[in-house]
């Protein structure tokens, strides 16, 4: 009785091993619950990450970097004067089967055309459904750069563009160009139930979709038939846990094996762990404090100057960002391409400040307003932190700063509209191009409302911007992009405050998993010991 | 004096008259005076804070952050109970707590008390329309869950000190409300109140003076109670990021900010608790004292 | 942990059964009658008052890069935001009696689904949390009641009023640092091991993991409620155990408890049967009373736990200022705090004889 006991529990431990050896499942401690599954109508990158394994775009980044490369498209050409980019689509793509739908055909050129017009057509029968919000297709410009998209035959796309644009290219690799399934939308379509298309998602993506439990879990299994071959490990699941410290418990205890965004507190207490590796890299992003040129006294340059003497910067990496940040001395984070290294960011030196009031009439300080954002962004944890810190600076001065913060919709607005003298903000890039983070300092954008803070407009510096975005040889653009840095260096429209640190802790089993600069977490090189 | 003429009022048989006999019951109940002496050395601790902390509230030293408390290892005596997350001393933090916790509670009280009182007297003494009104006014209230009302509140005015205030006393109006209704309601139609009717009193002056009076016993020991309620509710809307703002040193926000230390430095999430747990069981141990003495029921044996 | 219920609650209702309560079937028809002004007043309050909340749920959304004014306009007509308040809340009240409570700004999926897929987890975390508290609750305080004035009804009353004043939050913290970080006996967070996996059947793990037929689903579940429960069932479990002790001694006060003594009847069948019977009647009240309150603590239970139930989903949409879902979710607990409230009328009706005999 008892070795039959025994036996039975000695078969149960066995088999229990042999399928956990069998199947690897990765599980990835997401930060939170999707919106839905459609790319196409989601900004946060907690939704993004969770729709991202089942889809493809047309050209891709490469894990890891913002380098562009194939994905559906197996090549692409570019005319002589960059109008028109036609692609030429793998052949032979499969799309995942799900609960209700299974395809009849790969993937062609009629998927290409439906992803697109949804988001661009009044009249595709999908535009407004689930809410017909296509932000990102609408924010990058999209609806004025695109002038048609034809298909040439089954296997070419052919856009073209109003206007040449080298930065389109790294825009199509966004998640917002994801390719869907023509045939599942008309499918859903006819079966009445369109928005399912959004929440249960159909792609060519190296894993499909199994089941989503709001505030629990996301299941995906490998797609077996991936035109890029099957993914090394056999389940992704995302363990939806809010709270970072929890995350952190179960990565410590194994239930996950990728986190992300730690809590700065617990970063000391992981790095020890000698079962984790922590893995970081500059995010892509910048948090700057912008100065008025447009308003005195911030008009005069040596005053913006002596502002940079001031602000002590190391004070507000130690205090405000705790480690998880590092000094930014151009606006581009150094993860992008055309990042200009040689530029040497300007000290703190309270006595060189001085002197350049002085020079500036301005010896007995002067008084103006500084304003923070009421919320925490990727780029800044504590606006008001920094102000704070800000203020106790320009005090030293003379300078009387005035915090001034609205509710965050509003302050954003009174920004744009130019209403401050000195105001933080930031930007979070999108597609590693330069052109997505230099055009903040663009003319176009310097006019009430638009995007350029500093409503600072340099004509030199706004010409060699449109020029960049003209051509598409990368090492010109790199050229223009470095001069374009010295000049924002010199002219100090803004004052660059930091580029955060993102920290990801990963179990030592996991293997080939690269903490990616545009801020997603990918799963498809990703292996188990 | 009227008071054994009520009906929840203490009904005593011979002599030591009704206030005395509460002190007596009262001080014979020894979990009752042990809360009663935390809850005034709390009170005197929360009046002169500013004597009695080390340092100021808001005071950093950034070379002392999260020191744990003198008596483990690595503390330091100059910080009795250890520092937070950014070098500031908790038990500074603490003592200025208890006066706002302690604030907060009793401005609850006050402000849904007199609202309370002014409704339900009114409720008892107009029946018709702004009787129904109110009381269904309170129905509402009463129907969402007090928590969630509280949070709601919040949201719409803003999370603040005040707001909070604000938003604990509507959760907690209809109790007064129902209860000085019911109690003015079984006094009108008493003799001495129709006797005063008769002597030419005018309705507002029998609604305060002759009535509220003896109404007035049930409506104490809800106070004690709605005291402890209040702090606790205050203290969680701090902690879910609704209530006090930091860097002010409220109990629940503090725990709110402190969560992530839970692991690395646990002393920062166990004081501000334990000192909520301490304030309101000494509440409510004078509260059930207050209780008991009050109640006729429990005065049998 | 809804104070307003912590039983003190129960007298009053005694009164107000008593003075309207002329026949029972008018009672249950003035009762359900007045749940309609009721509802619509929480409708109109939280539809007015949602919409003075400062921030716009589009613009909250677009954050830096913010949004073009006729992008805005058009997403603002489409959600209907561009009309007089008046008039979205006819329109609403028009959806509401079609069963529709509108649609979430953020997820698009209409907020009864979203509300129906979240509220099995907050219900089987409340049902098991009454579970303990009862189970717990009415022993102790029958033992205390009967052992009056002795240690141990002094030491299980200073427990009960410990939990009664606890702060359940940091009693949540507490447990999670001691039982889950330091001794590592139970998990941190979620409803059950991912390593199971099955479709929700009931929407109730401990009945969809025992339905799943995978061994080891169960305990995982059974594991995964256990600090929960605790941390929810706290205040209730101290309610009753206090409002026990007080019929209890009421109740053994009484003279047919007397009589029963004096017959010789054995002390457990006095205090088991005809004690306990007649003192569970206010104490049934309080545990009904304990409904609202727990959808009250189910929401910072949840908060610390994350729990996947409404609660956490209530707060989030104040964060997202999801307007349909804060209303719908408001409406809809609101509406089940309100049925349970009548029902508990009723059965304090049908459980206490006097009032029957009182009409």
């Amino acid at each position: 009785m008892h070795k039959l006991t025994r036996l039975l529990a000695a078969t149960m431990l066995v088999s229990g091993l042999a399928t956990a050896a069998e199947a690897k499942t990765l599980v990835y401690c997401a930060e939170g619950s999707p919106e839905n599954f459609n790319p196409q109508i989601n900004t946060t990158g907690t939704s993004l990450d969770a729709a991202r394994p089942a889809f493809n775009q047309l050209v891709q980044f490469e894990p890891g970097t913002t380098n562009v490369v194939p994905g559906l498209a197996e090549k692409w050409d570019v005319s002589a004067d960059g109008l028109e980019v036609t692609f030429h689509l793998r052949k032979g793509v499969k799309f995942h089967s799900v609960k209700g739908f299974a395809p009849t055909r790969d993937f062609n050129a009629d998927d290409v055309l439906f992803s697109f017009n949804r988001q661009w057509k009044d009249d595709n029968p999908y535009h407004k459904v689930s809410g017909g919000a296509y932000d990102y297709f609408n924010d990058m410009g999209m609806p004025d750069l695109i002038k048609s998209i034809d298909k040439v035959d089954d296997y070419t796309v052919k856009f073209t563009l109003a206007r040449p644009e080298a930065p389109f290219l790294a825009n199509l690799a966004m998640d917002f160009a994801t390719i869907l399934s023509a045939e599942y939308a008309d499918a859903m379509l006819k079966a009445g139930t369109p928005e399912q298309v959004d929440q249960v998602p159909v792609g060519t993506g190296p894993f499909s979709f199994v089941a989503y439990q709001k505030d629990a879990v996301i299941r995906y299994k490998a797609f077996p038939d991936y035109w890029a071959g099957k993914p090394k490990i056999d389940d992704l699941v995302f363990a939806i846990t809010k709270d970072p410290t929890a995350r952190w418990a179960k990565v410590q205890k194994g239930e996950c094996h990728i986190m992300g965004y730690p809590n700065p507190a617990d970063l000391e207490a992981i790095g020890k762990d000698p079962n984790v590796d922590l893995m970081q890299q500059a995010g892509l992003n910048i948090g700057y404090l912008a100065f008025n040129v447009t308003k005195k006294p911030f008009d005069d340059k040596r005053v913006r100057l002596a502002v940079t003497y001031a602000i002590d910067k190391d004070a507000i990496l130690k205090d405000v960002y705790l480690g998880a940040g590092q000094p930014a001395k151009n606006l581009i984070p150094p993860t992008i391409w055309g990042y200009n290294d040689k530029i040497v960011d300007y000290p703190h030196d309270v006595e060189k400040a001085k002197e350049l009031l002085k020079e500036a009439g301005l010896e007995n300080g002067f008084e103006t307003d500084l304003w923070w954002m009421p919320v925490q962004r990727p780029y800044n944890p504590n606006a008001k932190r920094v102000a704070e810190i800000m203020q106790a600076d320009l005090a030293k001065l003379n300078i009387k700063a005035n915090l001034v913060s609205y509710e965050w919709g509003e302050y954003r607005k009174r920004l744009q509209a130019g209403e401050h003298q000195m105001g933080q903000l930031g930007w979070t890039g999108d597609n590693g191009d330069p052109d997505n983070f230099f055009f903040l300092l663009g003319c176009d954008a310097a006019r009430p409302g638009g995007q350029n803070l500093a409503k600072w407009c340099n004509k030199d510096f706004d010409d060699k911007l449109k020029q960049a975005r003209r051509i598409t040889d990368k090492a010109e653009r790199t050229k223009l992009y470095e001069e374009m840095q010295v000049i924002a260096h010199d002219e100090v429209p803004v004052f660059n405050i930091a580029h955060s640190v993102v920290f990801e802790p990963v179990r030592k089993e996991v293997v080939g998993y690269k903490v990616s600069p545009l801020g997603r977490h990918e799963f498809t090189d990703v292996d188990l010991k | 004096m009227p008071a054994d003429t009520t009906a929840s009022a203490p009904r005593v048989e011979t002599p030591p008259g009704p206030i005395a006999a509460f002190f007596r019951d009262f001080s014979e109940n020894r979990a009752a005076l042990l809360g009663l002496i935390i809850l005034s050395l709390l009170v005197l601790v929360a009046i002169f804070a500013n004597f009695i902390a080390p340092y100021g509230p808001s005071e950093q030293f950034r070379e002392f952050t999260r020191i744990p408390p003198a008596w483990v290892e690595g503390g330091n005596r100059a910080f009795l109970l250890g520092t937070d997350e950014i070098g500031r001393d908790m038990l500074s933090r603490l003592i200025f707590g208890a006066r706002l916790s302690l604030f907060i509670g009793l401005s609850v009280v006050v402000a849904s008390m007199i609202a309370g009182i002014v409704l339900g007297l009114v409720a008892a003494f107009a029946p018709g329309w702004p009787s129904i009104v109110i009381m269904r006014a309170m129905d509402v209230i009463l129907s969402v869950p007090s928590l969630l009302l509280a949070i709601v509140i919040v949201a719409i005015i803003g999370p603040s000190l005040t707001n909070t205030i604000v938003a604990i006393t509507v959760v907690y109006l209809p109790n007064y409300v129902r209860l000085v209704r019911a109690s003015a309601l079984s006094e009108k139609t008493r003799d001495y109140v129709v006797a005063a009717r008769v002597a030419g009193a005018g309705t507002l002056r029998i609604m305060f003076i002759t009535v509220l009076p003896n109404c007035m016993a049930p409506i104490i020991v809800q106070a004690a109670l709605t005291i402890s309620n209040a702090i606790l509710e205050a203290a969680a809307l701090g902690f879910l990021g609704l209530g006090a703002q930091p860097p002010s040193p409220e109990w629940g926000a503090m725990l709110a900010s402190a969560r992530e230390f839970l692991q690395s430095a646990s002393w920062i999430v166990t004081e501000p608790g334990l000192a909520i747990l301490i304030t309101v069981l000494s509440i409510n141990l004078v509260g059930d004292g207050l209780r008991d003495a009050l109640d006729p029921k429990m005065r049998r044996s | 942990m809804d104070p307003r219920f912590r039983g003190d609650d129960v007298g009053r209702r005694k009164n107000r059964l008593g003075r309207h309560g002329h026949t029972m079937l008018g009672f249950i028809i003035r009762r359900t009658l007045l749940v309609v002004p009721t509802f619509l007043a929480i409708a109109f309050l939280t539809f007015v008052a949602i919409r003075l909340v400062p921030g716009d749920p589009i613009e909250v959304r677009t954050g830096e890069r913010g949004i073009s004014p006729e992008r805005l306009a058009e997403f603002r007509h489409q959600l209907g935001l561009d009309q007089p308040v008046w008039k979205q809340f006819l329109d609403y009240l028009w959806q509401l009696a079609h069963g529709d409570f509108g649609t979430s700004i953020s997820t698009h999926a209409p907020v009864l689904s979203e509300f129906a897929t979240l509220f099995p987890a907050t219900l089987e975390l409340a049902f098991c949390a009454m579970v303990f508290a009862v189970v717990l609750g009415i022993p102790a305080g029958v033992i205390a009641a009967t052992r009056r004035g002795t240690f141990l009804d002094y030491s299980l009353m200073g427990v009960a009023l410990t939990g009664f004043s606890m702060p359940i939050f940091w009693w949540g913290l507490l447990l999670i640092l001691f039982f889950s970080v330091n001794l590592d006996l139970t998990p941190v967070s979620g409803r059950i091991d991912l390593l199971y996996y099955f479709e929700p059947v009931t929407g109730f793990m401990l009945i969809d993991s025992l339905l799943s037929d995978q061994d080891g689903a169960f305990l995982s579940a059974v594991s995964h409620l256990i600090l929960p429960t605790i941390v929810l069932g706290t205040i209730p479990l101290a309610t009753i155990a206090r409002m026990t002790r007080s019929a209890m001694l009421e109740v053994l006060g009484e003279d047919y408890v007397r009589t029963a003594r004096a017959k010789g009847l054995s002390p457990f069948r006095v205090v088991g049967i005809h004690a306990l019977r007649n003192a569970l009647i206010p104490v049934v009240t309080v545990i009904g009373l304990q409904v609202g309150a727990l959808m009250a603590g189910a929401v910072l239970t949840e908060y610390i736990f994350s729990w996947p139930g409404i609660g956490t989903w209530l707060i989030e949409s104040i964060q997202r200022r999801d307007y349909p879902v804060l209303q719908g979710g408001v409406l809809l607990i609101s509406g089940i705090v309100i049925v349970i409230n009548i029902l508990v009328d009723l059965l304090y009706g049908v459980l206490n004889p006097r009032i029957r005999h009182a009409r």
